[in-house]
């Protein structure tokens, strides 16, 4: 048994199955199983798992899409986050480059908003 | 893909693909969903999970009462686990004002049979003992309210339906429709036109933009609102945790995260779903505030999904006017994945006996803003 997640305790057996099953890209891959959602935040297994998947749909390992790069990039306790001085209530709002973030890329292509 | 099916529902969430296997045990099988990214890519696996029943409005208890008695029988029904849990809502009351406001719902949800009821601040913490309780006025808890696991609640749904004919297909995207005689006749994609008896918009926050292609002018805006989840604990918070004043609310899933957000009152409307760290900070004050022990809980992820608002935050259902096979399934506003099993009830009813059965929607129809005859819902989160 390969042992791929070792946060979420997940072996290369259930992801082969998973993908036979139609759970074909990464980010459907990754709500199923919940595989990269753990303490490492997928640092050690979506390299694993972009390479199963490649291997398993025919594809090269640079056509699969990483899934969204979720902050933080370390775990941090809550205390260490309230306590943070001298925020306004604005600050890291849209567009503020401190606020953002998340660097993923989760605009839509389309507007609309606010019409 | 087939060029004609007798419904096209838009949108791959729990409401698309909840419909989907709502028809199919009605014996309706020539459905086609189409998602244009993956399944659960917009709100539903973006949200929080709760399955509230304690709300303000007449219609959204009885939307919410129905949907609890389905999440019951759910995962034996689809014969695939769900994450279910029925430890209960409690909500917090830090004003005068909701405090007055949660005795008139508990008064309402009593008369409506929930077992819902007003409990003092000691009694909130005999329920949640890890709780602050020195600046909580009051507060409400419903224990048959809950949550369950949004991608499993969808996938089950969408194995079910595909098991039964359905198709759901994902990477499509539904650009645009033709329109002639007060219906759609086809919906145009990425892959083609499709013709269709019934197109249904559970298109989520890409509702209104939707709609727009087919001429039809929806009041629903989208909104960021961002959420977040610890590392995994050993179970110690049995309810759902919320605050309609502060607009934040904390669980601990089955799998052992704390999961929760905070809603902001200066968020623009638009179709930003970046995380934020102000959000952090604010989501950390407010929620060490409540539980001071929450202080050594590690955050490990934090993400945003849209909600899909209305004017009144209740949720728009049945055919438009002026497109009569037209059929509206949005407008959750933050709310749709705990009433999804109800609502997808009675657009299955529309669809099959050409109106609804189980309850009256006519407060619930695109018409009420038309009309300017609103009751709006108070009891929002996030």
């Amino acid at each position: 048994m390969r042992v791929i997640c070792r946060c979420e305790d997940i072996d290369e057996e259930e992801v082969l199955r998973a993908i036979r099953e139609g759970y074909t890209d990464l980010e459907s891959l990754k709500r199923h199983l919940r595989i990269g959602i753990g303490p490492c935040q997928g640092r050690t297994c979506m390299p694993l798992l972009i390479r199963i998947l490649a291997r398993e749909t025919g594809r090269r390992p640079e056509e699969i899409a990483p899934t969204t790069f979720r902050p933080p990039v370390k775990p941090i306790p809550l205390g260490v986050l309230a306590d943070r001085p001298g925020e306004s209530e604005n600050a890291g709002r849209a567009g503020d480059a401190e606020g953002d973030a998340d660097h993923g890329t989760e605009d839509e292509p389309e507007g609309g908003g606010g019409r | 893909m087939k060029d004609r099916y007798h419904v096209v529902i838009i949108g791959g969430g729990v409401s698309g693909c909840g419909l989907a296997y709502t028809l199919s045990t009605m014996g309706i099988t020539d459905v086609l969903v189409l998602e244009k990214r993956y399944l659960n890519a917009g709100a539903t696996g973006r949200c929080g999970g709760g399955i509230r029943q304690q709300w303000s409005t007449r219609e959204n208890i009885r939307l919410a009462m129905e949907s609890v008695k389905r999440f019951e029988v759910l995962a034996e029904e689809l014969e695939y686990e769900i994450e279910y849990e029925q430890g209960g809502y409690l909500i917090l009351n830090y004003t005068e004002e909701e405090d007055e406001q949660s005795r008139k719902n508990v008064a309402l949800q009593n008369s409506m049979g929930l077992d819902s009821r007003y409990i003092s601040p000691e009694e909130a913490r005999e329920i949640v003992p890890a709780l602050n309780t020195s600046d909580i006025l009051g507060a409400t808890f419903c224990p048959t309210d809950g949550h369950a696991n949004p991608f499993w609640v969808t996938e089950g749904y969408a194995r079910a339906a595909r098991r039964a004919g359905v198709e759901i297909l994902t990477g499509i995207e539904a650009t645009g429709f033709r329109t002639g005689d007060g219906r759609i006749e086809e919906v145009e994609t990425t892959r083609g036109p499709v013709k269709a008896d019934y197109v249904v918009n559970a298109a989520g926050a890409w509702s209104a933009t939707l709609a727009a292609r087919a001429g039809v002018e929806l009041p629903n805006r989208p909104y960021r609102h961002e959420i977040l989840a610890t590392e995994v604990y050993r179970h110690f918070l049995d309810p759902m945790v919320i605050s309609f004043s502060k607009g934040i609310y904390f669980s601990q899933t089955k799998r052992g995260e704390i999961v929760g957000g905070i809603g902001d009152p200066n968020e623009p409307s638009g179709f930003n779903m970046k995380g934020s760290l102000n959000f952090l900070h604010r989501m950390a004050r407010e929620i060490t505030h409540i539980i001071p022990s929450f202080r050594n809980l590690n955050v490990v992820r934090q993400w945003a999904g849209l909600y899909d608002v209305t004017p009144d935050a209740r949720p728009i259902l049945g055919a438009v006017p002026e497109l009569d096979n037209f059929i509206q399934m949005n407008g959750y506003s933050g709310h749709g994945f705990m009433i999804s099993p109800m609502c997808a009830r009675l657009t299955a009813e529309i669809i099959a006996y050409g109106r609804t059965k189980t309850m009256s929607i006519d407060t619930l129809t695109v018409d009420r803003f038309r009309r300017g005859d609103l009751e709006m819902e108070a009891n929002v989160v996030g």
